[in-house]
């Protein structure tokens, strides 16, 4: 098994105009995209990545220009992986109002000639759903084998079933939920805040001032990386294992957790936007399809015409597996197609980006019983 | 698969309707849910535990949750289904009581199947010294799965105690052959519908 190798990443432009729903107009907007394996000529075959929160459209393969530039899931795509390029067609795209390529807050607004910065709207699941199926139909793709997507991405092939239901044939949701509870949107409130109260973030229009709110983003991803793991995996790899100079009675890294905390704290705001990161955390907070439907998740999934592959993880405490049963139950509640599949990989809520034999077999027998 | 548990699955599929929702608890690899599917027109989930069941009834197509028995139906709304089935698999539950409570709450008729621990050939076994080992009851006394051995009599006490209806009985010999006299003295296997 080998990944699908050298990539390159392709732009879509979409000049009609978007209505999302905060009301907020876009007048157009770009998507960047991958693709991966060839797109049959009944165009049956096209499988669906959705990215969570820090990821985007280089989801598998790399690029030839760069080291270290592994796509974020390639493990579980290429030539006789879950995800068989031999046998389906498959599409990241980075979200709107990314910072991968895509339009968003450090693009250009074209109506003031500088960055969009604070005035970039707050999208959602379903707004970027809808830009997602604009590639679709700019792709000649009428309806998705398979929309995959774990977290937030999960959420995104959820909602696919059901503001498009008759566009999607499957729909594996991992590591997901059907909306964040109090505690998830609590961690995400702390993130923000870290952000928000950088004073390099000037009311989010800081590219004009030459800065960006490392600081903040840093703290934000500090804290979002604890709760992607599980206590048990922290100390197995850190425990409370010591630096070199350590006991010297500062604030100093002193213990490794710290250190691994730093480092990646310090990559990401390298790389993110922090615009971006406060949009991404809002639509995690916002996605609640049962909202309309009082509170009804089964009412809510009523629509959806695909099958379901539900996976959850025992060690993820951020979507721990019983939110993923609530998702099964309001499915069979309706009398719809859905497998449920519990891993015990030790990785907590990341358990989704890892090589775990079981997880991946479960993805692997699901798609494979896919007819194209 | 071997004769006994063909003939076990063929009275429970000629219990169900067409476009019956039925689920089946401990599924294993889903054949028999598949079975009621392609021959009877059900539609069906499963329950499974074990990972090698649940994978390979993902590859036949069949919708099956992963899920522990023991923690009994919780999620699953009352009336769900036509029928729950727990075939060969209420001897190796430690909540016995709760998980009958479970089905009949969930569904509107439990199909029950379980091995006679009386069926004379394990009588002859403990009358010898051994603990029985036969086609339905084929584990050593170190390896086997079941937790309670019980016969049709203790089965049917525990239905009046919990004030279970029993809808219809059938009794298979070790041949998988319909047994009509001395059941509880013949029979090798059991299988039961209950209602309330």
């Amino acid at each position: 098994m080998i990944s699908v190798g050298l990539v390159l990443p392709q732009q879509a432009h979409f000049s009609a105009p978007l209505v999302l729903k905060s009301g907020a107009l876009l007048p157009g907007f770009d998507l960047v995209y991958e693709t991966y394996g060839t797109l049959n000529a009944a165009k049956s075959n096209a499988i669906l990545v959705c990215h969570a929160l820090s990821g985007h459209h280089h989801v598998a393969g790399y690029y030839a220009d760069q080291n270290d530039s592994i796509g974020w899931w390639d493990n579980i795509i290429g030539p006789g992986r879950p995800l068989d390029t031999d046998r389906f067609f498959i599409v990241g795209v980075n979200n709107l109002g990314g910072c991968h390529g895509s339009t968003g807050p450090a693009s250009v607004n074209p109506a003031t000639g500088k960055h969009w910065g604070a005035d970039f709207p707050v999208v959602t699941v379903e707004d970027w759903v809808a830009t997602q199926a604009r590639l679709a139909d700019a792709l000649g793709i009428d309806a998705w084998a398979a929309v995959i997507g774990g977290s937030l991405g999960g959420m995104q092939a959820l909602q696919w079933t059901l503001s498009f239901p008759e566009r999607v044939r499957h729909s594996l949701v991992i590591a997901a939920a059907a909306k964040l509870s109090a505690e998830n949107i609590a961690f995400n409130e702390i993130a923000r805040q870290a952000i928000l109260s950088d004073p390099d973030f000037h009311g989010g229009n800081y590219y004009a001032h030459g800065v960006r709110p490392l600081n903040g983003l840093r703290l934000a991803r500090m804290l979002g990386h604890i709760t992607y793991l599980s206590d048990d995996q922290m100390a197995e790899k850190f425990g409370r294992r010591q630096r070199p100079g350590a006991g010297s009675y500062s604030f100093e890294v002193e213990f490794e957790i710290e250190s691994y905390l730093r480092y990646q704290g310090d990559k990401f705001a390298g790389l993110f936007d922090a615009n971006t990161y406060l949009r991404m955390t809002r639509a995690l907070d916002y996605f609640d399809p049962a909202l309309a439907y009082d509170g009804q998740l089964a009412a809510a999934l009523a629509p959806a015409q695909a099958s379901f592959l539900v996976i959850a993880f025992s060690t993820d405490w951020r979507f721990a597996p019983f939110r993923s049963r609530e998702i099964v139950h309001a499915l069979v509640h309706n009398g719809q197609s859905v497998a449920y599949a519990e891993s015990n990989c030790a990785h907590g809520h990341d358990s989704f980006l890892m090589d775990d034999a079981y997880y991946h077999a479960v993805v692997a027998a699901y798609l494979q019983r896919i007819t194209l | 698969m071997h004769t006994v548990e063909r003939a076990d699955f063929d009275l429970i599929a000629s219990w169900v309707k067409p476009n019956e929702r039925v689920l089946d608890l401990g599924c294993g690899d889903g054949s028999l849910l598949k079975r009621l599917i392609e021959e009877r027109g059900a539609f069906g989930y499963g329950i499974e535990r074990e990972e090698a069941g649940v994978l390979a009834a993902i590859a036949q197509g069949i919708n099956v949750i992963q899920g522990d028995l023991e923690q009994g139906l919780a999620g699953f709304d009352d009336g769900t289904f036509n029928h729950v089935v727990l075939s060969r698999t209420l001897q190796t539950v430690r909540h016995t009581e709760r998980l009958l409570t479970e089905m009949l709450r969930v569904g509107r008729e439990a199909v029950v199947s379980f091995p006679n621990f009386a069926y004379w050939k394990n009588r002859v076994a403990v009358m010898n010294g051994r603990m029985p080992v036969s086609e339905d009851l084929p584990y050593e006394w170190f390896n086997t799965p079941n937790l309670r051995f019980f016969t049709l009599l203790d089965f049917e006490a525990l239905c009046a105690k919990m004030q279970l209806v029993i809808r219809e009985r059938q009794v298979l010999d070790e041949a998988g052959r319909l047994v009509v006299a001395g059941p509880n003295f013949l029979g090798s296997l059991a299988v039961y519908r209950l209602g309330r």
